[in-house]
Parts: structure tokens; sequence; C-alpha cells
């Protein structure tokens, strides 16, 4: 082997770099990592959109990597894949708080994925933060939920949908599973307040996407606005089956809970113009919080095409929520999270947001978005501030009667 | 009332379109192929990627898919089934192995992790393909508001079966495979050159599954577990009309698809299915070998 001058050169430098280096890293970051955990399906049906989520927060874990860490210390991401199965949640949760004594998780999709868990961090207390907006019910103290319950997606939407829209007949139609049939229960209630009626309550399998039915008995019914809890791809086929049976987003509109900007990229936007959804969060709000975090997430994930939506900006949101409550008790313990992230606010991508003292919960603004032609929604209303979480507003709590509470759950109250 | 049967139809004839190709390939060569889900979702795919990369509508991606979907089944055929035949279980596991290969791939892109290769339209999220203005929303016909789409894939569905009857029934090709259909020992002896038939049996049988998946396309999302689900339904069309034969998949693929249909109507879709099972159970202990199946030698 012969060596030239300049190849000596362009060796011994980068040599020198590649040595360099470690000793550069230890000296920005002089003690261990901290290690949180990213629980999410890598494989499996559901992988589609956990990986986003995962995304978001291996994200935010970069981003507070790039200035400074927490205490000073670097943030180590141990991701560990779901598998799109509850089973294999729990064990990799028990992996997670048992084998790697990580007190801190970032994760879960699906309420079943989520339910499976719970046990294992309560008993052993650990702290996980839950971002997908989901049906309530629910008053764990090891849990941060930093998306939605259903008095953030519905309080507003239902009245908003019987006096703005005018509409007074509602077909509730969903997924057959717990988060449809909960939000059924809480819309119901709202319709009747708000002096309209629904004519049916109606589901399908999870994961079916055949509609041809289904569409055409909302024909037939003789309702004026469609509710739609519908979930994952069934989504799809649905919007493209209401377009194809002849029905109008204008004259009766599909008014959705779950359908979000990756479900309207996925079908093509043609067929959702029009329709309706309500969140906390939408891609087109309009403020450079928001445009910034579009393009650092497009980068981050190398697609200048990628869209952003409610559930990944709360799993991105939440990282930096825990990084504050770590920051405040100067402690990686559940009980110090717990403790330090009561009443803690953050200024996320979509605004506002705050940690609920009493139930952990996030105070969100609900918004409503009708979906534009470039499948991009234009938000039609918004509340001015973020409202407090109820998680069980179905069964009557109300900001001034709270079910749960920093104690854990009042089960007296909710058999009365 | 025509609209509830129209949408039995059409039902009836997306099973159809599933269940064909694997009526001949279970039909004549005696292999389950838990691929042809897989199959559907590459002619899926095909669509999707000739939307982008062709500019081209979903009808010039019919014959595309049913080339490249009948080609990789005649490698998969060459490469796997040939030296699994007669033994049933064995390829059942192997065209199951094959299926998993080719979900994963997708979803990693051709091992993204390997090579770094990234195609566009591929990968692990939700793709939509473009369906032309003139086959959305109805038209009207005898007072019924009718699916154009839908209306759509009942047409190609028996352009399809009709080409298959052709084949099979006016060709010296498709009396060979009836031949091994009958007796495939017999039908060597004869002179019929059955590793070659087979072969092409099984590209047809996949090409089929391939334009199912370009219909599909149409109305359902294309993602790569899309296949796994519709595997099932065509062997169920294909137990209950009778291995072997063309005319007993027709007709069984038409009356599952009225009965889910009716039922769905009456009650909702969640009964509907378990009704369908109900029917294809009760068929099979009464007749086990199918509604319209041959006499065997």
């Amino acid at each position: 082997m012969v060596f030239n001058r300049r190849e000596f050169l362009k060796t011994a430098a980068t040599a020198s770099a590649a040595l360099a280096l470690p000793a550069l890293s230890s000296r920005a970051f002089a003690a261990d990592p901290i290690k949180v955990g990213a629980l999410y399906s890598q494989t499996g049906g559901l992988s589609v959109a956990e990986k986003l989520l995962a995304n978001g927060v291996m994200m935010a874990v970069a981003e507070i990597n790039a200035a400074g860490g927490v205490l000073g210390r670097p943030v180590e991401v141990v991701v560990e894949d779901g598998a799109s199965d509850p089973k294999t949640f729990s064990e990799k949760a028990s992996k997670l708080i048992l084998k790697d004594k990580i007190p801190t998780v970032f994760g879960c999709h699906t309420s079943a994925s989520r339910k499976a868990v719970l046990p294992i961090f309560e008993r052993r207390g650990a702290m996980l933060f839950y971002q997908t907006h989901y049906e309530g019910f629910e008053c764990s103290r090891n849990v941060v939920y930093s998306g939605a319950v259903p008095n953030q997606q519905l309080s507003n939407y239902i009245p908003w949908i019987v006096q703005k829209l005018g509409k007074k007949k509602f077909f509730i139609v969903g997924s057959n599973y717990v988060y449809p049939r909960e939000m059924a229960k809480v819309s119901k209630k709202l319709i009747e307040a708000a002096g309209a009626k629904w004519v049916a309550d109606e589901y399908l399998e999870l994961g079916h996407s055949e509609w041809a039915v289904m569409v055409s008995k909302i024909k037939e019914s003789g309702a004026d606005v469609v509710l739609s809890n519908v979930v994952g791809d069934s989504i799809i086929a649905f919007y493209r089956e209401f377009k194809n049976q002849g029905l109008s987003q204008e004259v009766l509109p599909i008014c959705a809970t779950v359908t979000s900007e990756i479900e309207i990229a996925a079908m093509g936007a043609e067929y959702a113009a029009g329709s309706y959804t309500s969140f906390p969060y939408f891609m087109s709000i309009d403020t450079p919080a928001n445009k910034s975090f579009i393009d650092r997430f497009r980068t981050f994930v190398n697609d200048p095409k990628a869209v952003t939506y409610h559930s990944l900006e709360a799993a991105y949101f939440q990282v930096f929520l825990w990084k504050q409550a770590v920051e405040k008790s100067g402690d990686l313990s559940a009980d110090a999270i717990r403790a330090g992230i009561r009443g803690q606010t953050y200024e996320a991508p979509g605004g506002k947001v705050t940690t609920d003292p009493d139930n952990l919960h996030c105070w969100l603004t609900p918004r409503i978005g009708q979906w534009q032609a470039d499948g991009q929604s234009k938000v039609v209303n918004a509340y001015p501030a973020p409202i407090k979480p109820l998680p069980y507003s179905a069964y009557g709590e109300t900001e001034s009667n709270l079910f749960c509470t920093s104690n854990g759950l009042d089960a007296a109250k909710l058999k009365g | 009332m025509l609209d509830i049967l129209f949408i039995g139809l059409s039902l009836g004839s997306i099973l159809l379109l599933v269940a064909l190709g694997l009526a001949i390939t279970y039909g004549a060569m005696g292999v389950i192929n838990m691929a042809h889900g897989e199959m559907v979702m590459i002619g899926a795919y095909v669509a999707v990627l000739s939307g982008i990369w062709l500019k081209a509508s979903l009808l010039l991606a019919i014959p595309l898919a049913f080339v490249v979907t009948a080609l990789l089944g005649l490698l998969i055929e060459r490469v796997v089934v040939r030296r699994l035949y007669g033994r049933l279980l064995d390829t059942l596991l192997a065209t199951w192995g094959i299926a998993i290969l080719l979900q994963q791939a997708v979803r990693l892109e051709f091992g993204l992790s390997f090579f770094g290769i990234h195609v566009e339209g591929l990968g692990a999220g939700l793709q939509n393909v473009a369906v032309p203005s003139y086959l959305q929303g109805t038209f009207r016909l005898a007072s019924a508001d009718i699916n154009a789409y839908r209306t759509f894939i009942i047409v190609v569905t028996a352009v399809l079966t009709l080409a298959t009857w052709f084949i099979l029934y006016r060709t010296a090709a498709g009396m060979q495979v009836r031949a091994i259909i009958r007796n495939p020992k017999m039908a060597a002896a004869c002179g019929i050159d059955v590793k070659r038939v087979n072969a092409m049996t099984f590209a047809f049988g996949s090409g089929l599954a391939g334009v199912a998946g370009v219909m599909m396309s149409g109305f359902k999302t294309v993602f790569p577990d899309m296949g796994t689900t519709m595997v099932v339904d065509g062997f169920m069309v294909v137990v209950t009309g009778g291995v072997g034969s063309l005319f007993g998949t027709i007709l069984s693929s038409g009356l599952l698809g009225e009965i889910n249909a009716l039922v769905a109507i009456g009650t909702n879709d969640i009964l509907a299915r378990a009704v369908v099972f109900g029917v294809v159970i009760l068929v099979i202990l009464v007749k086990p070998s199918g509604l319209f199946s041959f006499k065997g030698r």
C-alpha cells in the first residue's frame, strides 16, 4: 500500500477527529445519560400510526439533548416494540421498568394497550406518558394524559353542529370497541341537551372496510348529520364509499372525532372536503411555533410531505412536560415527577398546555376544523383558552364536582 | 330493493375477484396458496406506484398489475411451490412464510435498513389511488342510485370470469388444466406436461389476484397488511362452492354476498359476518365437498 502525502493528511485528520469526538461529547455531558422508554408498535397493524408517535418522542428528545439535556445529563431513549398486541405491550413495559430500571415511559396508542400496561406502572411505581385522545373513564396516579378526553372534543362540537350547522338528526357510527361506544354515550347526552336527537348508533368491526350497507343505511335513515367515531384504515373506505354512493358533505356532513391529517392524506383530500373534525391541534394552526414544528418534523423524518396531527403533537410536547417536571423536583422517581408535573405549563406547537393538578390530564383548547380541498383544515370554531379535562364527564363530572382528584378516584360519586 | 340486491351483487363480485385465482390454483394443483392475499396487496401497490411514476390511470394499472403479479407467481412456483407438490401442509406453511416475507419487504421498502432504498409510495404508511372522476359518484337506474365504482368492479369481475371460463373450456391449455384437476397422474400418463401447466396455472391465478388488488385500491386503503383477511374470505367461497368448480365458485360468491348484504341491512354488519360463516359451516357439514363439486374418480 502506497500512501501519498495528501491521502496521509486526510487519513490523519479523520482519525484525529474520530478520536476527539468522544472527548468532545463527554465534555458536553459530564454525567451518565437519563434513560427513558418509548413503547410503541414498530410492527403489526398499528405500526403505521405508532411509528409516527415514536418519531414525535424521539424528535423531542433529540431537541432536548441538542439544548443541553435534562439536569445537565443527556436523555437516552430505550425503544421497545409493542407489536400491535396488548400482551406484548405489557411484557415490554415490565422489561423497561424492572430490567432496565426506567421510571418514565412514553408510549401506548390504543386504550387496549394502555389498560394492559397500567397495572405494571401502578404496582412498580413508574410513570407513563400517554398522548392519544381517549374515552376518559380513567384516573391513575401513574399516567400523565396529554391527549384530549371526550369533554375536550365534544362539549363544544355537538352544540356547534346543532346551532351553527342547524342539524337536528344525528347518525352515530363507530368501530366496535370501547372508545367509539364511550364517545357515543357522551354524545347522546350532549345531543339531547342541545335539543336535537340521534336516529341510530351503529358499529363496524375494527379494521373492517366494507361500507356499502352502512352508507346505504345512513342514506335511508333520514339523518342530516353523521357523527363518526370510526378509527384506523376503516375511515378511508368510509369516506370514499360515502362519496361514491352520491352523498354530499354539504347536505349531510360527516363530523368526526378521530379523522386527522393522516387519514385525509391517505384517502385523497377530495373525499373529505367539507367534512369536520374536532381536535385540540390541527396542522393548519397558523403560528410561527407550529410552522417551525412542522418544518422540524419533516426534516427529522426526512419526508418533505409528512403531515403532523393531534396525537403526534401531544407525543412531542409531553416530553417537554416531563423535562420541566424533572427539573422542578430535581429527581427522576415517579413520585417526584408526579409532584413536579402538577400545574406544569408548556407552550406547545398548538398553543399553551397545562397539566391539571387534580387528574394529571392536560388542559387543551378545543377546536373544530373543516377539511378543505388541499387536505388541510380551516379552523371554524375554537375556545379562546384551554379548558379543564374532565375524564368522567359522561358520568356527570363537572368542574365544581370532580370525580378524579389528586387523592385518586372518588368511587362513591361514580355510583351516585 | 334493487339497491340492496345491487350491494349484495357488488359484495359477491369482490369475493369472486379474490376467490377466482384461489379456485383455479387450489383446484388444479391442490396448493393452498396463503400468499394469495399478498398478491392482491402487490396488485394494489402496482396501482399506487404506476399512478406516481407513470401518471397512469387505474385502467392502465389493471394489465400492469396482472403482468407483475403473474411473473411473481411464476417465480414463487418455480422456486418454492414446485418442490412441495403433494405435501399440502408444507405448501400451506411455505406460502404463509412467503406471505410474511412479501409483507415485511413492502413495509421495510425492500429492506430499508440494509440498502437504504426509498421507494416513493411504498412503505409502512397508508396509500391511496386516484379514481377517475367518471367512476366516482352514482348514476340512476330504474329509480335507484347505483354506485359507479361498484358497477365497474362488477363489470371487471364478469370480464375476468368470462376470460377464465374461455381459457378453461375453449382452449387446449384449459383442457389440460381440467384434466389435471380431475386426475393429475392420469393426465401425466397421457403426455401432459403437468409441471409446465401447473406453473402457468399458478401464474394466471396470481395475475387474477393482482387485478383484484387494483380494484380494491379504488375503495380501500392500500397498506402492507391488506391481503391477510382477504385470503380467508377467498377460501370461504372456494370451499363452499366446491373445489375445482368454476361454476360453484361463481354461485357461492354470489350467494354469500347476497346473504351478507341482506342480513347487514336487516340487522348490522357484525352479525352479518357471523351469519355468513354460519352458512359456510352448515354447507361443509351437509356437503363436505362443497355445493358443486365433481365426483372424483
